[in-house]
């Protein structure tokens, strides 16, 4: 059967802080929520379906947060889904919202993906010795940043290239009202000069750890068409897994992620990425995921895509602005952050970016990782029909 | 338009503790193996899998990345997971197959409840403001809500005990039971209350269990089974969690989903019901008439693998419109506490 189409009405998100003691849970998610709604120009009973993602529950200490979150969801009465795809969770939950619509089970559907990091310490929630497993250790960074020396190593990649991205980024978050590191005054050399945490990442070379929300609004093709100024397009979707650890596995370019870039373009109709790409938002924790990424889902050849970082392509302006939100490099409410990525990419499309928005563009994609860079959700949108 | 079915559903045995690891692979191995012996299928014939599990229950994040490691997921797989019943990873495969983009999917669930103390773990599905610091546990919770039906009228404890000894007797037949019994409701009555009003046979035995359904555009499912269960309606509902805000003796979320689905002129239905009164609940919004049978498995008093139960009820219903059976049955699934979330499944034979 030939699907329906999908697109996205409106988008909207909380600020973001290390701390919303200001908020509870509900109010933290209803803060996007209602953002989204009154972007999508939509009222509750246009809802048909509620969707919501997260990473780990230890995270908040609460089972299942989407049981007692019901009300704020406003989902009682109404079908309501969770997802959990560890830090992918915002973009695969993105992806399960478009296929109630593709599917043609519903007309619209509100997801929304959140985490509140400041009721525990996400490091230390991961960093457990479940058995048979290879412990994680000092939380994410531990654990990516050999993939990181692995990766300079393999693309011979000058060593500052990890600093240009978070200045960039840093830099564009600065344009993002919403974004939760907002740091206009960043330098390469004050990026150079901060605490080295994990042999190669420096410290302004992380993300924060945030507390905030992202919700969105999707709906069927007569949705789209009322959307005033034009709806984001969903022109293509893609998901793949493999497992965290195994003799001769590629933790530095996975196949996971090349073969789910492979299965976006080819849906989507793409051919040649960094020629007909106008924008992407990467899922980039740690500045050299950038360059890393690059070349996993195809815009560089493998050992090229610092290239594009050191020349300026992926810069607000440059041929490939990558994250000109600022990215996870300035927000990262860890199950929100794939959301707000496909979020963002809409947001491109339909022209709503404010101060970062991208001159001209028409196809954006949004890209989510998650566990060992082993999950991966994407998504291709457009301002045209597919 | 598109159709799914169910071609296949196995399960591992249902047993009060495991010795395998909370990450569902030991339980998982042998019971994916025996699905794909069952409906002649193989790995690479899966379009789509998607999976329920919860890492409360384990005790640690990211449990459904270990379990993964049971399927052997690499070339990469297309896969997803919903920290929930697996029956609702099987409404996501069913979604998924209506897409159009894939043709087949494998759905599983898993729990390993014996790993903690699961009246207390469940605990902390509450609001975590004004409820969960109380510890309210799932016992005390249902025990409450028995005590509403009870008292209003709608319940006796003898309508329960009937509920129990039926289900305990039919689980005599099933293999795969943990808790089994030829009894009389007579008999279970002078038994001692455990949590008043509630007995033994009311609360569903804490059970570590897995268990796995294939699901097939239906034209394709024609070639792998004989008599696919046709999924002719699937929905589900959430009730708000405010326990003093709803009439804990109905259940608005399972009537609702029921009349959506179109359970109408169901001859057998594997209802989803932890503890004995819930079933009364569940059969009075669902409508059922009086002659529909009712978990012939024997239902969740006899095993009640978390994560996998809903699923294990869907999977049980499926299996008798496949072996010839019923014509037309339907299969509940709960989630949350006192009955917050449920989902109906409605399948034919063609």
């Amino acid at each position: 059967m030939s699907k329906q189409r999908a697109a996205v009405l409106g988008t909207g998100q909380t600020h973001h802080k290390a701390k919303r003691t200001d908020v509870s849970m509900p109010g933290l998610i209803r803060e996007a929520v209602d953002r989204a709604m009154a972007d999508a120009q939509v009222d509750w009973p246009d809802i048909d379906a509620v969707v919501l993602g997260k990473a780990p529950d230890l995270f908040e200490g609460v089972m299942m947060p989407e049981l007692f979150l019901a009300d704020a969801l406003g989902a009682s009465g109404k079908p309501l889904l969770r997802v959990h795809t560890a830090g992918s969770v915002g973009g695969s939950t993105s992806l399960v919202a478009a296929s109630l619509v593709t599917s043609g089970v519903h007309r619209r559907v509100l997801t929304v993906a959140f985490e509140k990091q400041s009721e525990s310490n996400a490091m230390w929630a991961l960093s457990i010795a479940p058995p048979f497993s290879m412990p994680v250790g000092a939380g994410a960074g531990g654990y990516f940043a050999p993939h990181v020396r692995a990766y300079i190593r393999r693309a011979e990649a000058p060593e500052h290239i990890g600093a240009l991205v978070a200045v960039k980024d840093r830099r564009n978050g600065a344009l993002n009202p919403y974004a939760h590191l907002r740091q206009p005054e960043i330098t390469f050399e004050s990026v150079q000069a901060s605490q080295v945490l994990w042999d190669p990442i420096r410290y302004d070379e992380t993300c924060p750890s945030s507390d905030g929300a992202c919700a969105m609004v999707l709906g069927d093709e007569a949705a789209g068409d009322a959307v005033p100024g034009g709806a984001a397009w969903i022109h293509a979707t893609a998901m793949r897994t493999e497992p965290t650890t195994f003799a001769g596995r590629d933790q530095v370019n996975p196949q996971s992620g090349k073969d789910a870039a492979a299965a976006l373009w080819r849906d989507g109709g793409i051919t040649d990425p960094f020629a007909e790409i106008d924008v992407a938002e990467l899922y980039v924790p740690f500045s050299w995921f950038e360059p890393m990424w690059l070349e996993n889902m195809g815009f560089a050849e493998e050992g090229t895509g610092w290239k594009l970082t050191e020349s300026g392509t992926t810069e607000l302006g440059g041929r490939l602005p990558i994250n000109p939100s600022g990215g996870v490099m300035c927000t990262n409410p860890i199950g929100a952050s794939g959301m707000l990525r496909c979020a963002e990419a809409a947001k491109q499309v339909m022209g709503r970016a404010g101060d970062y928005q991208v001159d001209g563009a028409r196809k954006a994609v949004g890209h989510a990782y998650g566990g060992g860079s082993q999950y991966f959700a994407m998504w291709l949108v457009g301002a045209d029909k597919p | 338009m598109t159709s799914v079915a169910v071609v296949g559903f196995t399960q591992a045995p249902n047993v009060r503790e495991t010795q395998g690891t909370t990450n569902g692979v030991e339980m998982l191995v042998p019971t994916l193996a025996e699905a794909f012996q069952q409906t002649g299928l193989s790995p690479s014939d899966i379009g789509f899998w998607c999976s329920g599990s919860s890492d409360y229950l384990a005790g640690r994040a990211f449990t459904f990345i270990s379990a993964i490691d049971a399927i052997g997921a690499f070339p990469p797989i297309n896969e997803s997971h919903v920290e929930m019943d697996a029956a609702w990873a099987l409404y996501e495969a069913w979604v998924k197959i209506l897409t159009g983009e894939v043709d087949t999917a494998l759905v599983y669930g898993f729990g390993k409840s014996s790993a903690g103390t699961l009246r207390r773990v469940l605990s902390l599905q509450l609001d975590p403001y004004v409820v969960a610091p109380l510890w309210p546990d799932s016992i005390s919770i249902a025990g409450i809500q028995a005590r509403m039906g009870m008292e209003s009228g709608r319940w006796s404890e003898q309508a329960m005990a009937e509920v129990a000894a039926r289900s305990l007797t039919d689980a005599a037949a099933n293999p795969s039971a943990q808790r089994r019994e030829a009894v009389t409701a007579a008999e279970l009555l002078d038994r001692p209350v455990v949590a008043d009003p509630l007995r033994a046979h009311d609360i569903a035995p804490i059970t570590d269990g897995a268990s796995v359904v294939i699901l097939a555009r239906t034209e394709r499912a024609r070639e792998i089974v004989e008599r696919p269960a046709v999924i002719t309606g699937f929905e589900h509902r959430v009730d708000s969690p405010s326990l003093g805000g709803r009439d804990l003796t109905r259940s608005e979320s399972t009537r609702a989903a029921g009349r959506a689905a179109g359970g109408d002129g169901v001859e057998l239905a594997e209802l989803h019901a932890p503890f004995s009164h819930q079933e009364l609940i569940l059969a009075g919004e669902l409508g059922l008439a009086d002659g529909v049978r009712i978990n012939p498995s024997g239902g969740a008093l006899a095993a009640n693998a978390l994560f996998s139960g809903g699923l294990t009820r869907i999977g049980e219903a499926a299996m008798r419109i496949i072996d010839g059976t019923a014509g037309k049955v339907l299969a509940h699934a709960t989630s949350g506490p006192a009955l917050q979330q449920n989902l109906v499944a409605v399948m034919e034979g063609e």
